[in-house]
């Protein structure tokens, strides 16, 4: 993988390019927006396709049940409110008329996360992936740059069935190929290696990319996947690396409970018990800050990948 | 169908629903009761509906949604008995295995059903976004849903309330089984609805109210809202009705909203209701 960085660009802002492009290529998309359009970068679509767009105002549950109701007559509806909002408020709804009902319903959540910022933590879900991923018939998506969560937006279009599409607010590093197909429950390989596997999602995705050229500096060839999807969770990339380097360190921007490192937990428990690490916020809340203040702050930063690196490959010793 | 006919129907509905909750001992019979008029109404008259070829994408045809899902044995046998599913299978309901669940759900497949109902307070926002769809698809028919007086302090409830008028989403007729009573008493004590009416009204929505127990004054007021719908408003229905209706032991009372009879009683229930149809 060419790790050039493209340019730096938000996640949210390939949701709202791929939201237009979905929407060009599918009449049936349609989308619905609880008084955050601007904020989910959902303007476009919504200028170019008045009609198939729902201004809800700030009123979450109705959005979702709402969403539901259309997905019934062959409509693919995109909902989108902040990651908060999309899940923990409206986790009944989802349960009952989405996920249990098996609706055609796009969860887009934006602004995810300690990198939401100085909203602080009413605003910094960092529980929604084990929400979402507890429930049944539910996909659940995690992009790591803008490009990604373009294609991403796209491939959720195309799918058939809920899927919960997790991203955030601040400008990263934008490094993904611009129309990689993005394939929903294949991992992405970006760098081979033989001496640990860094599983990693979102916007950790390019922190542990930055681990990589120190951890080489260490003597450490160390093997990069971006979990973009972590449900369904790609078991056979995760147990083929592990197999080979047999000891893991996860990166995510998430609690340890219930995220990225949780579901990998489980399948090495069940097939290849080796040691591990989490780099992930762990069992407390967030609060304000600077995006890259609180990652440092929360310990998901390079540094912390590095860290658990250099301590996952001792205990395999 | 003519009232006679319809108020037949209704009856052998309700030796359904008696003998369905006695045969697994478990279920609610008062709503049921209370609502089958009104139901049976809808499916055997007012409803554009094609039971043989059920569409889950309801294109074409107007759209039912029960948002208090707990009343699901009135709408199973009504279902059945209008040709979705065999009768016979009304004996399956609530055992391991059936496709009548305890709640409607759309995970076992039985025709008919479009969305899981349960937990009170979203079948209204499901109906506004059906409603919106045939909108967006030109299909001139219309979005019916039933909901629970109680399930009227659900505050999603008022979201939807809102959001329809305000849309102007007019395809849509919610129907308010108002019997003033919920578990766990009636609605006047456990959290007074107040002026339902006038709420309806100020949210923007045409408010028509009608004897939901009586076949004649059903149909009637169906019908006219069926005429006032496209016409900018939403509309919804308060249907005052009697919890247990049809079963004079079960009538006055909330204590029948999730209990079902014993031996003795389901018989006693059963000689007060003539079996019209045949039972399953």
């Amino acid at each position: 993988m060419d790790f050039t960085i493209q340019n730096q660009k938000d996640t949210r802002s390939g949701f709202g390019e791929g939201l237009l492009e979905a929407g060009r290529r599918n009449p049936k998309v349609v989308a619905f927006c609880a008084d955050l359009t601007p904020s989910l970068k959902m303007g476009d679509f919504a200028k170019e396709f008045p009609n198939r767009f729902f201004q809800t105002g700030i009123a979450e549950s109705n959005m979702i049940n709402m969403a539901a109701g259309m997905a019934l007559s062959g409509f693919v509806p995109f909902t989108g409110t902040f990651a908060a909002f999309a899940t923990g408020r409206v986790y009944d709804q989802i349960r009952q008329c989405v996920a249990y009902s098996n609706k055609n319903v796009k969860i887009a959540a934006s602004h995810a996360g300690v990198t939401l910022g100085e909203d602080g933590a009413t605003h910094q879900i960092l529980e929604d992936i084990g929400l979402m991923k507890m429930l049944p018939n539910m996909t659940v998506i995690v992009p790591c740059d803008f490009n990604q969560t373009k294609n991403a937006t796209l491939a959720a279009a195309e799918h058939d069935g809920p899927v919960y599409l997790r991203f955030g607010r601040p400008k990263v590093p934008n490094f993904t190929p611009v129309d990689e197909k993005f394939v929903i429950g294949k991992a992405q390989m970006l760098q081979e290696g033989t001496d640990v596997s860094i599983f990693a999602c979102g916007h950790l995705v390019w922190k542990a990319v930055q681990a990589l050229p120190i951890l080489k500096e260490m003597g450490i060839n160390a093997e990069l996947i971006n979990i973009h999807t972590i449900k369904p969770l790609d078991v056979e990339a995760v147990l083929k690396s592990v197999r080979k380097t047999r000891c893991v360190v996860t990166a995510e921007e998430h609690q340890r409970n219930g995220g990225l490192g949780d579901s990998i937990a489980q399948v090495l428990a069940m097939n290849a018990p080796c040691p591990m690490e989490m780099v992930a916020v762990n069992d407390e809340f967030g609060q304000s800050g600077t995006p890259e203040e609180l990652l440092k702050f929360f310990h998901l930063d390079t540094p912390d990948i590095v860290e658990a690196v250099k301590k996952v490959v001792t205990r395999k010793q | 169908m003519t009232i006679n006919e319809l108020e037949r129907t209704a009856t052998q509905v309700r030796r359904d629903i008696i003998r369905m909750v006695h045969g697994c001992q478990s279920g609610h019979p008062g709503g049921s009761l209370g609502a089958t008029d009104i139901v049976t109404a809808l499916y055997f008259d007012q409803m554009h509906i094609d039971p043989a070829q059920f569409r889950m994408d309801g294109n074409g045809e107007d759209m039912f949604f029960l948002s208090n899902g707990h009343i699901s044995p009135m709408l199973y046998s009504i279902m059945a008995r209008r040709g979705y599913f065999p009768v016979s299978e009304l004996a399956t309901f609530r055992r391991l295995g059936t496709r009548l669940q305890g709640h409607p759900t759309t995970a076992e497949g039985l025709p008919g059903i479009r969305i899981a109902s349960g937990s009170l307070g979203q079948g209204l926002s499901v109906a506004v976004g059906a409603a919106q769809a045939k909108k967006l698809n030109g299909d001139p028919n219309l979005v019916f849903v039933l909901m629970g007086d109680g399930e009227q302090e659900e505050g999603q409830i008022w979201e939807a309330a809102m959001y329809a008028p305000a849309k102007g989403v007019d395809n849509l007729i919610a129907i308010i089984d108002y019997n003033k009573k919920q578990i766990d008493g009636s609605t006047d004590d456990v959290l007074n609805l107040g002026d339902l009416r006038a709420k309806y009204e100020a949210f923007g929505w045409n408010v028509l109210e009608m004897n939901g127990n009586n076949m004649q004054e059903v149909v009637d007021t169906l019908n006219l809202a069926r005429k006032n719908a496209c016409q900018g408003k939403p509309q919804v229905i308060l249907a005052h009705t009697e919890m247990g209706m049809g079963v004079d032991f079960m009538m006055g009372t909330h204590k029948w909203h999730g209990t079902p009879p014993n031996d003795e009683q389901a018989a006693n229930a059963l000689a007060q209701l003539t079996e019209t149809l045949g039972d399953y």
